[in-house]
């Protein structure tokens, strides 16, 4: 289809190339906490893990306390905590909670899918 | 609102008046300061509006900056919205009086994955208030939450935890919520906002449309526990207390004409009291609005100001229609004494024609106000309504020294007394104009039923529309009752014949003592002439008489000189002897 068209270059042209690019993208994240509840450091680890794991090398995950950026809960639209947004690759997710569903957090991140596609090759 | 906030110094319970048209009234102040306040209702029944107004109103009348949290509408769709009523937010946000913030909350975009809590929330919302040193809070409605979070356990005790924030916090809060099933709420938030809970309900019956309030619930302080009709319209939100008006309203001795001099003559010859409910209740086509013209033309004339709702006829119609028998209502017009307003009374429903009312009273401030007619409120059974509409009305108007005049039709079926049974309580002076048919003929009659405070003629009076208005004619009691129309008139040519015979009667009877007068003075002379003739005869006769005396003696003489018997001295002596 992209290739039909080169010379239009929309939003969807964007979505397309992110998606061909695949797993193989660099993932944005953010980790928003308050504080340092047993929550939030919790979250910290929990989710550390999971990149180390998954995303190794290719990820940036920036945390930040919302009680020393507090316009930034609305700025994102954040209400709970934690609060890990998945900037890049899109589609845009929040995953909210300490992290420690593995599962779900694999499921927010697009991680799983794309496990099942590496069993199915 | 000055009453609010004495009310509010008094009370131990600190009150933040919400500046909502009403809404402190029946509170009492307003709504509990420093407490979060539960707002519910279904669908379209103005939460949002209500909450919002209460922080504009906070923010442009109590000084009082505040936090619209929204959980539904973003902040450009709040803007254009509340835009139409009046509220210029784009000020306030700039003004740093009011902050909006539109949470979102996307369920497909959210991962639960274990423990959190809404701790985020409260940061921003926090960080808002404190932003602009916010004293009231709007969350609209937060109940979204729980379709955006699958928690409810979670989601449950951190609402708990809000409201108790809310409260440390000091902020007065708004909470809106949607209407469950058998609970207040969707989600019960009336479990945590105990506080206070007022319901907004906005109900369909007969086709019309009416939006009522009710204050459940208030903790620590008297309320009205009506349900208040309220009204959204371009200036906003206003609840109308009006059931609450007792009846001590002052009452004025002073009288207007009715602008029917007949009429005034019947109630004193003084008119209407200044302030009292006048019905002129009446069979179609009789001339109730005629009676209502007058009344305005005469104010008008007085210099007052004329309210006229007028519900059947447009007003151009009117005007046109009381040109031809002599009212000229358009010049008043003109100089903005009368207004018309007219409308279908189907247009809104009860409680917005009272709302409605009470908008365009308080904005024109009318002397006198005309409702023409409030039988055409009466659709369907709604006996009730419109006798509590009606009394609404009335009180609100006489609380404000307005006389009011209803004009109100009545069918032809039923007796005029029994159908209009309802509000005669209401009605200080009651005209009843009725149809008398006699002879074949449908005249007009008026009577006063009852005008309190004022010892009013009892008499039918025929009434009469003529090219210079009505007129009221004088009364022939005849056999079959009283007379009217040509019968009326035939009386009136009897007994004017009768007045001309009698009067033709006594013109012949002093003709007749003056022609005996005449005849008796005639006699009179002919007798004084015929004695005058008589006695000068008989004074001839004397004189002959003696004449004939005098003869004889000379006769004598001379008879004896010539006898020459004697002397003259002879004859002297002998007529000594």
């Amino acid at each position: 289809m992209k290739d039909n068209k080169p010379k239009i270059k929309g939003p969807s042209d964007d979505f397309d190339l992110t998606l061909s690019k695949g797993y193989k993208d660099k993932y944005v994240l953010r980790l928003y906490i308050t504080g340092t509840t047993s929550r939030s450091i919790q979250a910290i680890s929990n989710l550390k893990k999971i990149c180390q794991e998954y995303l190794e090398g290719r990820y940036e995950l920036e945390v930040i306390d919302l009680f020393q950026h507090p316009g930034l809960a609305k700025d994102e639209q954040i209400i709970a905590a934690p609060t890990l947004i998945k900037k890049l690759p899109l589609p845009f997710r929040r995953i909210i909670g300490d992290m420690s569903n593995k599962e779900k957090v694999l499921l927010g991140l697009d991680l799983r899918e794309l496990k099942n596609e590496k069993d199915a090759q | 609102m000055e009453k609010a906030e004495q009310n509010t110094s008094n009370m131990s319970l600190p009150k933040s008046p919400t500046g909502i048209q009403g809404f402190d009234e029946i509170t009492a102040g307003g709504l509990p300061a420093g407490r979060p306040t539960l707002v519910c209702g279904g669908a379209g029944c103005g939460k949002t509006l209500f909450g919002m107004e209460f922080l504009v109103r906070g923010a442009t009348q109590f000084n009082e900056p505040g936090v619209f949290m929204s959980f539904e509408e973003n902040n450009e769709e709040l803007i254009i919205n509340v835009a139409s009523l009046g509220f210029e937010l784009e000020n306030l946000i700039k003004n740093k009086k009011i902050v909006l913030d539109h949470v979102h909350v996307e369920r497909s975009e959210i991962e639960e994955t274990g423990e959190y809590d809404l701790e985020a929330l409260f940061i921003r919302l926090g960080y808002a208030i404190d932003s602009i040193g916010a004293k009231r809070v709007v969350l609209d409605t937060i109940e979204s939450l729980f379709a955006g979070l699958p928690n409810q356990l979670i989601l449950r005790a951190e609402l708990r935890r809000l409201f108790r924030w809310l409260k440390d916090k000091g902020v007065t809060a708004v909470i809106t919520g949607e209407r469950g099933n058998e609970t207040l709420t969707r989600q019960g938030l009336e479990e945590y906002v105990s506080d206070c809970v007022i319901m907004l309900d906005h109900r369909v019956t007969e086709q019309t449309s009416i939006r009522r309030l009710r204050v459940v619930k208030y903790r620590g302080s008297i309320h009205g526990t009506n349900e208040y009709p309220f009204l959204i319209d371009e200036t906003g939100f206003s609840v109308l207390p009006v059931t609450s008006l007792g009846l001590e309203h002052i009452v004025s001795n002073e009288r207007i004409s009715s602008g029917i001099k007949a009429l005034d003559d019947m109630l004193e010859g003084k008119g209407y009291y200044r302030g009292s409910t006048v019905l002129v209740s009446g069979t179609a086509g009789i001339g109730k609005t005629s009676i209502a013209a007058h009344f305005a033309e005469a104010a008008c004339e007085r210099g007052e100001r004329v309210l006229y709702f007028c519900f059947e006829e447009s007003p151009n119609q009117l005007m046109r229609n009381m040109l031809s028998i002599g009212i000229k209502l358009e010049p008043w017009v003109k100089k903005g004494l009368l207004k018309f307003q007219a409308s279908r009374p189907t247009l809104y429903g009860l409680e917005m024609h009272l709302a409605v009312t009470h908008k365009f009273v308080n904005e024109f401030k009318p002397d006198i106000v005309i409702l023409d007619p409030i039988s055409t409120f009466d659709i369907g059974e709604k006996e009730f309504e419109v006798k509590t509409l009606l009394m609404r009305i009335i009180d609100f108007l006489k609380v404000n020294q307005i006389t009011a005049l209803f004009t109100n039709l009545t069918s032809a079926e039923c007796s005029i007394e029994s159908s209009d049974v309802r509000i005669s309580s209401l009605i200080d002076t009651w005209l009843l104009l009725r149809d008398i048919e006699l002879n074949g003929e449908r005249n007009r009659g008026m009577y006063i039923l009852k005008s309190r405070g004022m010892a009013n003629s009892n008499q039918i009076r025929e009434f009469v529309l003529t090219n210079h208005g009505v007129e009221l004619r004088d009364v022939y009691i005849g056999a079959s009752g009283v007379l009217t129309g040509s019968a009326r008139i035939a009386q009136e040519a009897l007994e004017n014949s009768e007045v001309l015979t009698r009067k033709h009667e006594i013109e012949l009877k002093k003709r007749e003592i003056a022609r005996k007068r005449r005849a008796l003075e005639a006699k009179l002379a002919t007798i004084r002439t015929d004695f005058g003739s008589e006695e000068s005869e008989a004074i001839k006769i004397i004189e002959a008489e003696r004449e004939m005396i005098k003869r004889l003696e000379q006769d004598k003489i001379e008879m004896a000189v010539s006898r020459k018997a004697k002397t003259r001295k002879n004859s002297t002596k002998n007529l000594k002897k």
